[in-house]
């Protein structure tokens, strides 16, 4: 099992000619991903890497019942191939791009929550559920299938993490980059609750990065809603104050968004958080053991049924007596 | 991007925003001549990309057209904090009868834009928000409705409770929302937004924070980049589409990705070191980029090292490579190179570099501390 994609995922690439769609298709297709169709206005009827092109999403999904579609186009136009995927009845939207303006962003982020579409980015570099499905630009050769989900506002970092992890074989369920700007589709608690939820994840590791307030709060909902381990990385311990540290969300604005107020709020719910990228593994193997000593200790002390049956009639009894005894004395 | 508050007040007045009379100038000579024109006392305010101007002494009130004068030739080449006033604006002075706050940004956490009114105004609106948040009204505006009447009234409201202000300031409140808008900005505020004698109100100061990444929609703005403000190696990078903030050690870094070259400058730091630059260059790699970067990394004296940090996903490790010999063939390399490089093509391009024998290593840490040592 995973989160969001698995084997059923079935994707249509928008801007599949252009040089990133296409690489990227060809590295999806290694993979293993159901790339069922590709969509560049212009270029509907033929083919790139083996996979249909369309004149439009809305034809692709007609012919193809694609259900996910992974963007490539330029930031200009990146807000409309979400809206055209969304309207063509995509339920699931991966969007690379970087650049898109924040006010499209903003619009694009409520129509797309009253529409119950789910739209990971943009300006990130997909999901991948080792062994199942890619979606996006992950390298696939450094993941393995494993407990840990990992989810991530970077790209590369992601990569250096997840890397880490597979060489301590400590395998992934699902990897998610989120995406570095300042508005995205899907947050860290969207992602938390799906991992609460997914019984292949035992272990999960969020990282984070300077800027914004979303690791605050997704320390608040991992205290009241999350039971596995978590293991943190913050990026940015070190930047500048106002200075935008390439992602356009990357800015700590006036006392908001630093990576030490991030830390202690994590710290703060149990969250340990790594100071090296290294030691994200040591702490996740730790963690997972405990949580694991954990659940066998649980299923052992839970008693067998017909102890309890009798423990229930016995109570049972006893306050029958019990109030009896009550009404004799009144 | 940040603009100056003379830049801002004309995108206000285009508008509609009442804004009070002024000119942009850099001599005292200009200041006095100004003031001379309008016949009455002026401001003089330093135009430099950061708060606090009046507090550093780079707004002063000048009664006459010689206060004019000397206030501008003291202001002018004045430094706050860390930067150098090049510019003054001369306006019109206002007589204050109050003063209010109102700002507009995007809330990262309702994904909304959201309006702030207090009738604190002429003070850090954060302060306000700290010692006394009751004086802050917030409305997040809906994003597909926009900003409705009732809403910019209820704003108004709070700040004036006698109704003909508050349609005065819902008024200004609503072409405040426009002008956030039109400009794709990322913050709009009017601190203070004053009340004269006469009851008429006026945004005193301007401050506007562009959405780099709607720029390219906004050609006009590309203008008002004060590129005086900008370090040069920031400007250079900027043309050649890398992200860079130079800092101030002797490590440089080169790294693929936002998050990893944060990542790699807090190694740096956590194993002693200190990185003379962040340097992401990107996702889309070519080799005319990591020349591009390596160019600018080696401008700066104090760099003693090269590090390059490339985990592959869209960037392509044998690009980076070609990158890094061509650099080395063109450009005098005065300072060693220390090679991370993993991922798509990785093989590739260990065979590219082989002859050059860099130090190479397939860990991050491992690399950091190859580089440090390389310095130390």
């Amino acid at each position: 099992m995973a989160i969001f994609i698995d084997k059923n995922t079935k994707v249509v690439v928008q801007g599949i000619t252009g040089r990133d769609g296409s690489f990227h298709t060809e590295q999806m297709l290694k993979y293993g991903t159901k790339i069922v169709a590709g969509v560049t206005p212009g270029k509907g009827g033929t083919e790139v890497h083996g996979v249909p092109v369309f004149e439009s999403v809305a034809e692709a999904v007609a012919e193809t019942k694609a259900n996910t579609s992974i963007i490539f186009v330029p930031p200009a136009f990146a807000v409309d191939a979400i809206y055209e995927a969304a309207e063509a009845g995509i339920s699931l939207i991966v969007c690379i791009s970087e650049g898109v303006p924040t006010q499209d962003m903003v619009k694009a982020y409520h129509y797309l929550k009253m529409k119950g579409v789910r739209l990971i980015g943009p300006n990130c570099p997909g999901l991948i559920s080792p062994g199942l499905s890619k979606v996006g630009i992950l390298p696939g050769h450094i993941c393995e299938r494993g407990p840990i989900g990992v989810v991530s506002r970077s790209g590369t970092l992601t990569y250096e993490v997840v890397y880490n992890l597979t060489l301590n074989k400590l395998g992934q369920s699902t990897c998610i980059g989120i995406g570095g700007d300042p508005i995205v589709g899907t947050s860290f608690i969207d992602c938390l609750e799906e991992f609460e939820k997914d019984p292949a994840t035992e272990g999960i590791v969020l990282i984070g990065e300077i800027g914004g307030s979303d690791e605050e709060m997704a320390a608040d909902f991992i205290k009241k809603n999350v039971s596995k381990p978590v293991v943190g990385f913050i990026a940015g311990r070190n930047a500048p104050p106002g200075k935008r540290m390439g992602h356009a969300g990357a800015i700590i604005s006036g006392s908001s968004g630093l990576a030490a107020d991030k830390i202690k709020a994590l710290n703060a719910v149990g969250i340990p958080v790594a100071e090296i990228p290294s030691q994200i593994a040591v702490l996740m193997a730790e963690k997972l053991a405990e949580y694991r000593k954990r659940k066998i200790k649980k299923s052992k002390a839970a008693p067998k049924s017909g102890k309890t049956k009798k423990k229930t009639a016995g109570s049972a009894a006893r306050k029958k007596a019990t109030r009896r005894l009550i009404r004799k004395k009144r | 991007m940040k603009i100056h508050e003379y830049q801002a007040k004309e995108i206000f007045a285009k508008y509609g925003l009442p804004v009070p009379k002024g000119e942009v100038v850099s001599s005292p000579d200009d200041a006095r001549n100004l003031a001379v024109k309008y016949g009455k006392p002026v401001m003089v305010k330093a135009q430099v990309h950061v708060g606090g101007r009046g507090k550093a002494g780079g707004i002063k009130y000048c009664k006459d057209p010689d206060e004019a004068y000397f206030n501008a030739q003291d202001i002018l080449g004045m430094e706050i904090k860390g930067l150098f006033v090049k510019k003054v604006l001369v306006t019109e002075a206002v007589d204050i009868k109050s003063e209010a706050y109102a700002g507009i940004i995007v809330d990262r956490a309702t994904k909304k834009n959201v309006i702030m009114v207090s009738p604190a105004g002429g003070i850090d609106i954060e302060q306000v928000a700290a010692e006394t948040p009751e004086k802050i009204m917030k409305l997040a505006v809906d994003s597909i409705f926009g900003l409705r009447q009732f809403e910019a009234l209820k704003l108004a409201r709070f700040i004036y409770p006698d109704i003909k202000m508050a349609r005065q300031a819902a008024e200004i409140i609503t072409r405040l929302y426009r002008a956030f808008l039109g400009s794709d900005a990322s913050l709009a505020e009017i601190n203070p937004l004053v009340a004269d004698a006469t009851g008429q109100l006026i945004a005193l100061d301007a401050k506007i924070n562009l959405d780099d990444n709607a720029l390219v929609r906004h050609p006009e703005f590309e203008k008002l980049r004060d590129l005086d403000a900008e370090d040069p190696a920031e400007i250079e990078a900027r043309r050649a589409d890398l992200s860079f903030v130079k800092l101030n050690g002797n490590i440089g870094c080169c790294v693929n990705g936002a998050g990893l070259a944060m990542a790699t400058m807090d190694l740096v730091y956590h194993f002693g070191g200190r990185p003379a630059n962040f340097l992401d260059i990107g996702g889309s790699s070519s080799p005319e980029k990591v020349l591009a970067a390596m160019k600018i990394i080696l401008n700066d004296p104090q760099v003693g090292v090269i590090l390059f940090n490339i985990f592959g996903g869209i960037t392509r490790c044998d690009d980076v490579a070609n990158g890094i010999v061509q650099a080395v063939e063109k450009l005098n390399v005065r300072v060693p190179i220390v090679v991370r490089l993993t991922g798509t093509n990785e093989e590739k391009a260990k065979e590219i570099l082989e002859k050059y024998h860099f130090p190479a290593t397939s860990l991050m840490e491992e690399a950091v501390k190859l580089a440090i040592k390389e310095v130390a």
